[in-house]
């Protein structure tokens, strides 16, 4: 039977096991949305702005390992989503998105809400579509989401003009896909895997740096028996937290400009340095040309082109992290040989040392809220064990720094991009995908209002977020590089006007709250948390002059931390 | 250094603006870029040449690599190879300069293609440095247009770039 493209788009996305399709309808995409309404297999989330739609769906993924899956109208709904897709491109967050196209004959007119959607988002998506035949529509979206969710996962944008979805083809969904230009590794090489193994075995300071890709690959398991066994010591970078047991004392916290003294004192007198699904991103490394001067380097990522892109390693391997760990832990418990026990106490001692530095004290008197104590406070509460998104600024750092994850996969923040305006939305993603469970959004006054909007999405939804705000009346680290490296000259960083959020939070339906002391901080969240099914906005007023220490500044060595 | 990269890609449309927008957005340079369908009608070859240090061009390589639209590519410095470029050049052609023109065309293995009473038109090929040496050669005459196809290559021998 012959189905409209339209239908053919619904079925396309049952077969491919979608639930939650985020989006936004618009002029171009009517008669995909008419298509929606007759369907019941999945539920459509109708954001309040496109940007949200994707942040949601990439919320959605990140959480559960599952693409997330868009729709958004032609023109300015595909610019909207732009900034998402970006968000989740710089992630490797497995994501397909869905634009309307004016009719193909009006493509190029200059026609109403006409964008060249392929050619804009072109530079921040693995691969994009523009289809221009509804007989190629099922295949193409199985493309779609084979390459988003296969090798080194990323956004995919499927362009799809009105008369496309109008026009009849018979359906066929394909089984399976093969391109001849894709093939993405699927193990690592044994010779190499075996000289990795070889050489973290004769270290005598070694580290394990371990990134998104871990949890990516969802191979935290193996992460977490390889270290185990290797006694060795392990620093996550913001991406992948989680991954390894943040309470675990192998655990040296993270690293990079804002990580621990201890992991970046380790990382820097490494003798080998074992990279796991990292990618050596310039907020780790600091100077390049400083880091980690005497170590020898294995690099495991499924991306051929992240090795040797900004530090030349050693023994590169290019394979998916979990085949590659399960590979590695075959050979460690077969061979005899074992890990330096005397060179791995006296580094071990070293370590602890720098541990000693206790690098992310700060004032517990103070009678200001000092925001490290709401998020230590809010761990405590949730027993960390809740769902945490968060924007991008002070507040992520702390959290990243004071919420310690346990678990992969609960910590769902912009690394790459650094989108203010990515929590709240990203939260909905997330409490749809686990409607039970605990989540938080840590945000400030600056990130909360770029989506704010959504908190009428989530009243629609019945959303129970927990909205943690930590309002400094700044830009908060806009306002500390402002401090450290413009002398003082607070340029647009001072937050003026801000709404009442209290009211604003009821206006959309929710309950506010503002906390001003210190003492009020636990009673509150206590509070805030037991409402299990009301969206609490808690908005804290916190220390203006509070810094996130310790910092590598921009161009310095990884031994090279500003200490508080 | 400069290299010559070959690329197979899928005949889809957009499939140039991807290589083209990739070194864009990463800073790579192209010294010239040519592409066309081959033999295969799913299938265009394209010829770029750039420059850089061994750690770009590895990077170029395996950037090119990761586009999904890329069947293929071939470094044609790993091994020996051709390489060809085309030029059409037009040129005054009048009184004494007609013959020494003539005589240069001649040099470098050359034809005039098109001839009217002022003006030669001179298809040259080879390498890209004979095509500057003839440039350089006809300077004292007048040169009224000059149009080169960009570099193309094939490896010699039994390696070859195919699906």
């Amino acid at each position: 039977m012959e189905l409209t493209g339209a239908d053919i788009f619904v079925r396309c996305l049952i077969e491919q096991g979608v639930d939650h399709l985020f989006g936004y309808p618009g002029g171009a995409v009517l008669p995909i949305y008419d298509a929606l309404d007759k369907q019941e297999k999945f539920q459509h989330i109708l954001v309040r702005h496109e940007q949200a739609a994707t942040h949601a769906a990439d919320g959605y993924a990140r959480s559960t390992g599952k693409p997330g899956v868009v729709l958004v109208t032609s023109g300015p709904g595909a610019t909207n989503a732009v900034t998402g897709i970006a968000t989740a491109y710089m992630d490797s967050i497995p994501m397909v998105v869905f634009t309307g196209q004016v009719p193909t004959a009006l493509i190029g007119n200059d026609a109403f809400q006409e964008v060249d959607s392929v050619g804009i988002t072109r530079p921040c998506v693995k691969h994009n579509f523009l289809v221009k035949d509804v007989n190629d529509l099922a295949l193409t979206i199985k493309k779609a989401f084979y390459v988003a969710t296969t090798g080194r996962p990323g956004p995919v944008v499927v362009d799809i003009p009105k008369d496309v979805a109008t026009a009849k083809a018979e359906f066929h969904y394909p089984k399976r896909v093969s391109m001849r230009s894709y093939n993405p590794v699927t193990k690592g090489h044994p010779r190499q895997i075996k000289k990795a193994v070889e050489l973290m075995l004769e270290a005598e300071r070694p580290v394990l740096y371990t990134g998104g890709g871990v949890i990516l690959s969802n191979a935290s398991s193996q992460l977490v028996e390889m270290t185990k066994l290797l006694g060795y010591p392990l620093t996550n970078t913001l991406m992948g937290l989680g991954a390894f047991p943040a309470s675990h004392k192998q655990n040296l916290g993270m690293l990079g400009m804002h990580g621990t003294y201890e992991a970046n004192m380790a990382m820097h007198n490494c003798d080998v340095l074992i990279a796991i699904g990292a990618r050596f991103d310039d907020r780790v490394t600091g100077n390049v040309e400083k880091f980690c001067p005497n170590a020898r380097i294995v690099h495991i990522d499924i991306d051929p082109a992240s090795i040797s892109k900004n530090v030349r390693v050693d023994v590169p391997i290019v394979g998916p992290v979990d085949q590659v760990l399960k590979e590695m832990l075959k050979l460690l418990k077969e061979r005899k040989q074992k890990p330096d026990a005397a060179a791995l106490k006296s580094w071990w001692k070293q370590i602890e040392e720098w541990r000693g530095m206790d690098c992310l004290k700060y004032d517990r008197d103070s009678e200001l809220i000092k925001p490290q104590y709401v998020l230590e406070t809010m761990h405590k509460i949730t027993r960390g064990d809740a769902f945490v998104t968060s924007d991008v600024g002070q507040h992520q750092m702390w959290a990243a720094q004071f919420y310690k994850f346990d678990k992969p996969n609960r910590w769902i923040n912009s690394g790459g991009l650094g989108t203010m305006g990515f929590g709240l939305p990203a939260a909905m993603g997330v409490q749809l995908a686990h409607p039970k469970a605990t989540v938080a959004c840590v945000t400030g006054e600056g990130s909360i209002q770029m989506c704010i909007q959504e908190l009428s999405t989530c009243r629609q939804y019945g959303l129970p977020l927990k909205i943690i705000n930590l309002n400094n009346g700044f830009l908060g680290m806009v306002r500390q590089w402002q401090q450290f490296f413009y002398d003082g000259r607070y340029a647009m960083s001072y937050m003026d006007s801000l709404p009442d959020f209290v009211k604003l939070a009821e206006a959309y339906g929710h309950v506010g709250m503002q906390i001003t002391k210190p003492e009020d901080v636990e009673p509150a969240l206590k509070e805030a948390f037991k409402m299990k099914d009301r969206l609490v906005f808690m908005d804290f007023l916190t220390d203006k002059t509070e810094n996130v220490y310790p910092m590598i500044p921009a161009g310095a060595g990884q031994n090279e931390m500003i200490l508080v | 250094m400069r290299h010559i990269i070959s690329i197979l890609m899928e005949n889809e449309a957009g499939a140039l603006s991807r290589v083209a927008g990739l070194f864009s957005a990463r800073g790579y340079n192209i010294e010239s870029l040519t592409v066309a369908p081959t033999e295969d009608a799913s299938l265009s070859r394209m010829t770029l040449v750039t420059r850089g240090t061994d750690e770009v061009i590895e990077q170029i390589t395996k950037q090119l690599n990761k586009l999904i639209d890329v069947v293929k590519l071939m470094d044609m410095h790993e091994g020996p190879h051709i390489e060809r470029e085309m030029m059409l050049i037009k040129v005054r052609a009048a009184g004494p300069a007609r013959d020494e023109v003539k005589r240069l065309a001649d040099i470098f293995r050359g034809s005039i293609i098109d001839v009217t009473d002022t003006i030669y038109t001179i298809e040259v090929t080879g390498t890209s440095d004979k095509l500057d040496a003839f440039v350089q050669a006809i300077t004292q005459t007048d040169i009224i247009e000059v149009v080169r196809s960009g570099v193309t290559g094939i490896a010699r021998g039994e390696r070859a770039l195919r699906v």
